[in-house]
């Protein structure tokens, strides 16, 4: 007889929490130095890459035809479950493409009509504000929250920063926000010995009073909820579907539904937490690799193991937090370094970030003084230029190593990023002094 | 080894590619036979105030140089500056015994080529350009040893296009005898392809590198602090397209009034560029600095605040990987082989003024611009180096000699 030690006592059921990230930055059109000062929009795109085209073939390539996949196997599969965050500026472009916006929004809608999908909050404009100002991000979230609403009449109780950006204070800033849970990268530097795969708690910090108030004043609900817990990305499991998938040289190629379906049932845990961009599928893996087909049979491969489904808020409802996890440093998602250097490592990004967020207080001052339209526009450009996509496009890190598969950029070079952002930025900057002349 | 220059009797990028070649090879061991045009005392005594000389006894016997006698060093000088050259020569020294022409010179070399390739033993035929592609072609039909042809400019990049049918047919006979031929880009393979009829296969590209500098200047020697300086730093011919480097002046200056354009070099145009900056009116802002040598070049990349090479048609292009290592950021045309080489550099095509204004314009008001292009630059330089590409070459003999 095999097993005569115990074997660990599973109270639940073992279960994988997808989350997938949903966004599109607004590309800046193509700005010189001789434009300056009387620019008209800088949000069309450049002109080899305009951003509605570029919506377009990722709405077929990606959305569309995902978002059928995903709603068959909800369908088919009561059990399966999956949550999403939608930047609000995916979402603007959705409204404002016409058609094939209204397709994918619709898709996505049929998607959270189920009742088995989950929308995470996150700032609307994929901003980097926390780093600058933790007002505007605190509002960003606000706007972010009423746009959810009134599109999918959801109301999000979980968090995730851009980039996946996480540090204890972000924990308990959001925490005291009235959120339920935040997200974060599984980092082993921070875990230790220690598996993703279960709930913790951030480690208990006090945030500056000053930002205590501003986290007070923008609470989503009136009451803060008993428990807040974090939930860790599984990096290696995420990424083999997200990273390694197609790669032919990669000894588990070819993956299968059934292999990973293995694996997940191998893993030590609680939660096997999937978190991705949604890009992944039919962008990053193309529909060639079998990474659909892939996706097709996963569910019914784990739920023959017995492994669950769960979103972010059922997954926090279901277990136990097993311990605290102290990140005192910021960590993102991205690359080996899981650090903040593909967005404010070189003095491009340096130079740019604080040139755009030193604007809040001019910008904040006068906006009493105009009208409701002019409020708006003013706020939304300044806020669109804070994507942190125009900071990822003037690494230079990338650019060295010639890994072009870390580094998607609409541009020849970092530097060419740089000098259509500063043009654009002296553009906007003009019209804000010819605004605060007006208004004083 | 056949060559045209070698500093510092040189007058371009041929002398001093070749030079680097020669060094890398030397490192890995290989014995090299130099055959140029002329041989010069500086040559041998190598003054100090003259660019790196090669010492044959520095290379421990590997170089040996050798001479044939011969009245031009200049691979530039076309067939009519050569015709006048020779009239104003004639009535100075009416004794003096010259080649007619361009072309009976190169034949009088290919001659002494094919005496040295009975004498001398050797492995293989390693040849440079147009003016030593018939002496190629010579020793290898004494000798019988395989011949490569490294190609470093063409009838079409310094022409355009009304190119010289002799010189054309002379590049192209040099191709379909060579066994392997060397292209200094990717830029210039094309044109091999495209225009000489060269099989793709038989075409290696190898990109130049440049020396290791120890010129000591530096910012600190600028001589107007609060003036900006662009630097034109090549011959002022169509090639190297200094009326472009002119209109993106006048196009920077309606912007930013304190900068200051340098244009160092001469060359058929300078009269033509002269007019120009008066007719847009720009030229309190243009000074031209002539040809500059040695570390005279030096000091005025270190001067720069950012150098342009705009080049209609550039097969490579040194200069701006030498204004990078003297700390200066460089902005070259797409139309060159080193923007191959270089990523970060900022790059345009050279007929778009208003783009090149613009980046001229932002590299001069961003220091956050001119610095990361400084440094990433200098960390991208220090992995190019001429042993490096010695090896390339080294490989490219191989495929010639049949080992691969």
């Amino acid at each position: 007889m095999k097993n005569v030690v115990n074997p660990p006592r599973r109270e639940k059921l073992k279960s994988i929490c997808f989350y997938f990230q949903v966004h599109q930055p607004y590309r800046l059109s193509d700005c010189n130095v001789f434009e300056i000062g009387d620019k008209e929009d800088y949000f069309h795109g450049p002109c080899n890459y305009e951003n509605h085209k570029i919506f377009e073939k990722v709405a077929n390539k990606c959305y569309l035809p995902t978002n059928k996949v995903i709603l068959e196997l909800l369908k088919n599969h009561p059990e399966f479950r999956v949550s999403y965050s939608f930047s609000g500026v995916f979402l603007d472009q959705c409204i404002q493409y016409g058609e094939i916006g209204k397709q994918v929004l619709d898709s996505f809608k049929a998607i959270m009509d189920t009742g088995q999908a989950e929308i995470l909050s996150e700032t609307y404009y994929h901003s980097l504000c926390w780093l600058y100002s933790k007002e505007e991000f605190a509002q960003q979230i606000e706007k972010h929250k009423k746009l959810i609403y009134k599109i999918f009449k959801k109301k999000p109780s979980i968090f995730r920063n851009t980039e996946l950006i996480y540090n204890n204070e972000i924990g308990e800033f959001v925490r005291e926000m009235g959120f339920k849970g935040v997200l974060a990268e599984g980092w082993d530097y921070y875990l230790d010995w220690r598996s993703p795969n279960f709930l913790y708690q951030p480690k208990k910090t006090e945030l500056h009073p000053e930002d205590k108030k501003i986290a007070k004043k923008h609470r989503i609900r009136k009451t803060l909820p008993k428990d807040f817990a974090l939930l860790l990305k599984n990096y290696k499991l995420s990424d083999d579907i997200a990273f390694r998938f197609g790669n032919q040289g990669w000894t588990e190629w070819p993956m299968t539904a059934d292999k990973f379906a293995a694996w997940a049932d191998n893993a030590e845990g609680d939660t096997i937490n999937l978190f991705m961009d949604y890009e992944t599928f039919g962008e990053h893996q193309w529909e060639d690799t079998g990474i659909f087909e892939f996706m097709r049979h996963l569910p019914g491969e784990c739920l023959k193991r017995n492994i669950g489904f769960k979103t972010p808020s059922e997954t926090i409802k279901a277990y136990k937090p097993v311990g605290e996890v102290d990140v005192p440093y910021l960590m993102s998602w991205a690359d080996m370094e899981r650090d903040l250097s593909a967005w404010c490592s070189n003095d491009l990004q340096k130079n740019a970030l604080h040139r755009i967020f030193d604007l809040e207080g001019k910008i904040k001052s006068i906006l009493d003084q105009l009208k409701k339209g002019d409020r708006e526009e003013l706020m939304n450009i300044w806020r669109k230029l804070q994507t942190s996509d125009h900071f990822y496009y003037m690494c230079t890190k990338y650019w060295n190593d010639g890994d072009v598969h870390a580094y998607f950029s609409p541009y020849e070079s970092p530097y060419d990023a740089f000098i259509t952002y500063m043009n654009t930025l002296s553009d906007f900057e003009h019209k804000l002094e010819n605004l605060m002349q007006l208004t004083t | 080894m056949f060559g045209w220059e070698f500093p510092p009797m040189n007058s371009g990028g041929l002398g001093v590619a070749c030079q680097g070649i020669v060094e890398g090879l030397a490192h890995h061991g290989h014995e090299i036979f130099l055959v140029l045009p002329k041989v010069s005392a500086d040559m041998h005594s190598g003054k100090p105030d003259k660019l790196n000389l090669l010492p044959a006894h520095q290379s421990g016997g590997l170089i040996k140089v050798s001479e044939v006698p011969s009245s031009l060093y200049s691979p530039y000088t076309d067939v009519l500056s050569y015709k006048k050259w020779l009239e104003e020569l004639s009535e100075d020294e009416p004794d003096t015994m010259y080649g007619k022409n361009l072309f009976e010179e190169i034949n009088r070399y290919a001659a002494k080529a094919a005496f040295y390739a009975s004498k001398v033993p050797h492995d293989i035929i390693h040849t440079h350009d147009w003016l030593t592609a018939e002496a190629g072609i010579q020793a290898k039909n004494i000798g019988g040893k395989p011949m490569v042809m490294h190609v470093h400019a063409t009838e079409f990049d310094r022409s355009g296009d009304s190119i010289n049918q002799q010189v054309y047919d002379m590049e192209r006979r040099g191709m379909h005898n060579a066994d392997r031929v060397i292209a200094v880009s990717e830029y210039t393979k094309k044109m091999l392809i495209k225009h000489y009829g060269v099989a793709d296969w038989k075409i290696d590209v190898v990109h130049n590198a440049v020396k290791p500098n120890f010129s000591t200047y530096h910012k600190a020697h600028h001589l107007n602090e609060t003036d900006k300086i662009v630097l034109f730093l090549g011959r002022m011919t169509m090639q190297k397209g200094p009326d472009y480097f002119l209109k993106m002046a006048a196009r920077v200056l309606e912007k930013i009034k304190r900068v200051k354009f340098i244009m160092a070099g001469d060359g058929d145009m300078m009269e033509q560029v002269i007019h120009m900056a008066n007719d847009l009116g720009i030229e309190r802002n243009v000074l031209f600095a002539g040809f500059l040598k040695g570390d005279e070049i030096h000091r005025a990349y270190a001067q720069a605040d950012l150098y342009v090479m705009p080049s209609v048609s550039e097969p490579f292009g040194i200069t701006p990987l030498e204004a990078i290592q003297n700390g200066t950021p460089v902005l070259i045309s797409k139309q060159t082989g080193v923007s191959e080489v270089i990523k970060n550099a900022l790059r345009v095509d050279f007929w778009d003024i208003d783009e090149m204004a613009n980046k001229v314009i932002a590299t001069l008001e961003y220091d956050a611009l001119a610095n990361t292009l400084r440094e990433q630059g200098k960390k991208e330089l220090d992995k190019l180096s001429w042993q490096k590409q010695a090896k390339h070459i080294e490989k490219v003999y191989e495929q010639a000699l049949g080992k691969i």
